[in-house]
């Protein structure tokens, strides 16, 4: 377990006083202070603006129900915990602000003051624990119906539809639901008409062509030109967090490939990690190999989807078929491994599921030959169309402060000129080991970010081909006892890895308490998830940080003042997925 | 009584002709795009597929003919209504072959224009009764797109009207017994199809229906029959727009060896492909810069045509 790193926390102290920052071991290496509410705000924005190399990310923002946990020896008394996760690009290093709350129903002040994109984080907080955000803009539900009752994310809230009774759909709930959903522009600050001028309120979603997923954008008009918007999300919301309390570590694995279920395995790779840090696994060199290869193929899988309902969106209707046959030429590939397409759960405790079979690579070396003058097609077919750069060129422009403040990450922030990339800056899986370019662009526009993730399936191709070329002998899992299931051929031997097999397939692993956070980085920006154990067989609190979150919470921003038809090519551009957003 | 009986019988035929071929397209389009997309398209109903218009034929006149209750009523069911008559009108003076025409009008091509100008009120007045904010987003576009697009649809023509110094349409396709007009009329004709392409509303110009901005635009609230009219309509137009560049471009039924009628019909279908294959492979402009590519290229292009095919006629005396 390591201790917090130093610098921060001694920054931090001295500063504040010693008492009122008390730091705490984590699985991670991230810094993990306890402050009070009192202080938060001040700390929070000290991190932000005056440290010499200050955290400018809001990273993440959430809470946990510490009323039933175990096992928190040395940790400032609490009912509910709200954690800041802060990032520093200028150190690459993180720090986690924690602040214990008593109650019941506790409150804290915001800090959208400090950062805009705390909005909809501080809203979930409201939403899935009741916690009071004192000084919130705009405090209502964002993943939950308005007429939720309780807040899901409490322990006391069942976490499965039988606890909650028989459910019936009576014609006066129906509309009573109905009329919930209705909109009304004062709530959000906005005018039927202003200075003369009608607008129109237009109900973008939640089914729409142009949305990608049940998402609704209620745009003020006036003409095309769009005034203001308003996104409404939630429609998607099953509940993972939540599924992370019910399910033990292993059988968690597949919920993961729900998230982002474009990008397959590559939600099952911070999960696992995650797991595996809590856990002190490392796993084995051929396991690491294989991971890569296969978090690159479903990269480019989701890149692929992009690409074609990119196209699709700017009124192209052929790429977004030619897209799709691709993707089945990787899911032929990742068929052959893993016996999935879409949802693979592949990646175990400790390492993958299986060895990889026989002819795997004939079948990766056809595709790097397939693929790459598909790429050069499309090229000429989608990006260098001078109807598609008029239609992205300076359309839906972020300046790369602005990316940082609403917490934009992956391909979407390279695109404004920053080349962060988590396979780079802090190289996990042994991604370090591989060479290949982390593509960028200059303006931030939609035009750039559809470059960026052109170039970045070639890279991922790079990657493929060195993993297929230089694929490790040895085991596919370590033969570290929480590894879950353990290697076959050692239960069949040795009576001590039967009985853990044994245990932890019909218990699962006891995984020892503590906490971890792991990022890497997904196809659409980076993925953490951030873990509590508390020694038990399932999860105290999973935290899933998703990319799309904050991307879809800066489409407001993005869009005043252009027209309907560039918010669809805006959207287009983002890349996100509402599995990703609502989870 | 043959003075009646055979006009009756052109007629019917036309009629019968027009509404088998722009059924036949909705399955041409569908398998030549599949083509262009490597996909199969539909082939399971009959040989090739081709009973597959016929099915969706029986299931859309099959279906509930439902109209809003938000709706104008007489208004949202007369829409459709125009734009299948203002087509059929413009086919009449549309000479097929030396033997089969409508009308032999002597200002046939004015007529041409006055029928497609009329056609917008189909589109617009679909939006407006449809009362539902997408449908009135079409219909505001479609009526931009069509009048500015119109104007210079007419001058584009101008050229060709000035070469064969006459407005019927039976003297133009034999005014070009020498020389097709493609050729010194060529920029109308690029100018010509583009506002055509604009005038029937199809990709890469199908702003009013923009599916994935306005769902489907002007006819969102249709269902039926009557959306079936819209779709019929647009591919009649389709026809329509690629018979007259036959007839004004390229010599309409002029051509050596095979029947007037086959050359017709063969130079038609070329430039139907042509629709299609645009559709397979452009993407759609945002309003303002189609509206700026009217306005700031092709008007100012058809009228510098216009004043040089008529200086080079002065001059040539």
């Amino acid at each position: 377990m390591m201790t917090a790193n130093a610098t921060i926390t001694r920054e931090l102290q001295s500063l504040f006083g010693e008492t009122e920052l008390t730091p705490q071991p984590t699985h991670d290496d991230i810094p993990t202070l306890w402050t009070t509410k009192d202080k938060v705000h001040d700390v929070l924005r000290y991190l932000k603006t005056d440290t010499a190399k200050p955290y400018k990310m809001l990273y993440d923002l959430t809470a946990i129900d510490e009323r039933v946990r175990n096992g928190r020896q040395n940790q400032p008394d609490s009912d509910f915990t709200v954690v800041y996760h802060l990032l520093s690009f200028d150190r690459n290093e993180d720090v986690r602000i924690k602040v214990p709350l008593k109650g019941e129903y506790p409150s804290i002040p915001t800090i959208t003051d400090i950062w805009q994109s705390a909005n909809w984080y501080e809203r979930e907080v409201w939403d899935m624990f009741g916690i009071t955000i004192e000084g919130h803009p705009n405090l209502r539900r964002i993943l939950m119906p308005p007429t939720w009752k309780g807040h899901p994310l409490r322990k006391e809230h069942p976490a499965r539809r039988t606890e909650l009774g028989r459910f019936t759909l009576t014609e006066e709930k129906d509309e009573r639901e109905e009329k919930a959903e209705q909109f009304h522009p004062g709530e959000w600050g906005m005018t039927r008409h202003r200075d003369g001028t009608d607008f129109m309120f237009l109900n973008l979603g939640p089914h729409h062509t142009g949305t990608h997923g049940i998402l609704r954008i209620v745009l003020e008009l006036d003409g095309e030109e769009i005034i203001d918007a308003v996104v409404d999300i939630g429609f998607h919301h099953r509940g993972a967090e939540k599924m992370g309390e019910r399910q033990s570590w292993h059988t968690y694995i597949p919920y993961t490939d729900r998230i982002d279920y474009l990008a397959g395995v590559l939600n099952n790779f911070p999960y696992v990690l995650a797991v595996e840090k809590l856990a002190g696994i490392e796993a084995p060199d051929k396991a690491k190999v294989i991971r890569v290869m296969l978090a690159e193929l479903y990269r480019i899988a989701s890149h692929l989807v992009w690409y074609g309902t990119f196209a699709q969106d700017l009124g192209q209707l052929s790429p977004v078929f030619f897209t799709f046959t691709d993707r089945e030429h990787i899911y032929s590939i990742t068929e052959a491994i893993c016996g999935f397409r879409l949802h693979p759960a592949w990646f175990r405790i400790g390492g993958v599921t299986y060895d990889l079979p026989r002819g795997w690579d004939k079948l990766v070396r056809d595709f790097l030959d397939y693929f790459p003058p598909r790429l050069d097609e499309y090229d000429r077919l989608v990006m260098q169309n001078r109807i598609i750069k008029a239609r992205t060129k300076g359309v839906g422009s972020l300046t790369l402060d602005e990316a940082v403040e609403w917490g934009i990450t992956g391909p979407n922030l390279r695109a404004c000129g920053f080349a962060w990339d988590f396979r780079k800056k802090r190289p996990y899986s042994g991604y370090d080991q591989f060479e290949f370019d982390i593509p960028t662009a200059t303006h931030g526009d939609s035009y750039d970010r559809a470059a960026v993730r052109v170039q970045e399936m070639r890279q991922s191709l790079r990657i493929i081909e060195q993993c297929m070329k230089n694929m490790p002998d040895g085991p596919y899992k370590s033969e570290h006892p929480l590894a879950t299931p353990p290697l076959k051929e050692h239960t069949m031997h040795d009576i001590e890895t039967l009985i853990t097999h044994f245990l932890n397939v019909s218990w699962g692993p006891v995984i020892p308490a503590g906490e971890a956070a792991f990022g890497i980085e997904a196809a659409k920006g980076n993925n953490t998830y951030y873990l509590v154990s508390d020694g038990n067989t399932v999860s105290y609190r999973t935290r899933i940080r998703t990319p799309s979150f904050p991307h879809l919470q800066v489409i407001p921003e993005m869009s005043r003042g252009l027209e309907v038809a560039d918010l669809i090519a805006i959207m287009g551009s983002l890349d996100f997925i509402m599995g990703d957003v609502d989870r | 009584m043959n003075s009646i009986v055979i006009p009756l019988v052109i007629i019917a035929g036309v009629l019968l002709a027009l509404t088998t071929i722009s059924a036949g397209l909705i399955w041409l389009e569908r398998r030549l795009l599949a083509l262009w997309q490597d996909r199969y398209g539909p082939n399971r109903v009959g040989p090739f597929g081709l009973l597959q218009v016929l099915a969706d034929m029986i299931k859309i006149f099959s279906k509930e003919d439902w109209i809003p209750p938000f709706a104008d009523k007489p208004v949202f069911v007369l829409a459709p209504a125009i734009i299948m008559i203002t087509v059929f009108m413009a086919f009449t003076v549309i000479p097929f072959t030396p033997g089969i025409q409508v009308v032999d009008l002597n200002i046939g091509l004015l007529f041409f224009l006055a029928m497609s100008a009329l056609g917008v009120y189909s589109v617009v007045l679909a939006g407006w009764a449809s009362n539902s904010k997408y449908a009135l987003l079409g219909g505001m576009r479609a009526a931009a797109q069509m009048v500015s697009y119109e104007v210079f649809m007419g001058l584009s023509l101008m050229g060709v009207v000035m070469l064969a110094g006459s407005f019927n349409i039976r003297d133009i396709v034999e005014a070009q017994r020498g020389l097709w007009f493609c050729i010194p009329q060529f920029p109308g004709l690029v100018i010509f199809f583009i506002a055509g392409v604009a005038e029937t509303h199809r990709l890469p110009f199908d702003l009013p229906e923009a599916e994935n901005e306005l769902v489907a635009g002007f006819h969102a609230e249709y269902s039926g029959i009557k959306f079936g009219m819209f779709f019929v309509g647009e591919y009649l137009g389709m026809t329509l727009i690629s018979a007259l560049i036959t007839t004004l471009f390229f010599g309409g039924w002029l051509g050596p060896v095979l029947p007037p009628v086959v050359w017709f019909l063969l130079k038609t279908f070329i430039f139907i492909c042509l629709f299609i294959l645009l559709r397979a492979s452009y993407p759609r402009p945002r309003f303002d810069q189609l509206m700026a590519l009217g306005w700031k290229v092709m008007l100012p292009a058809a009228l510098l045509n216009l004043a040089v095919t008529g200086g080079i006629l002065l001059a040539a005396g």
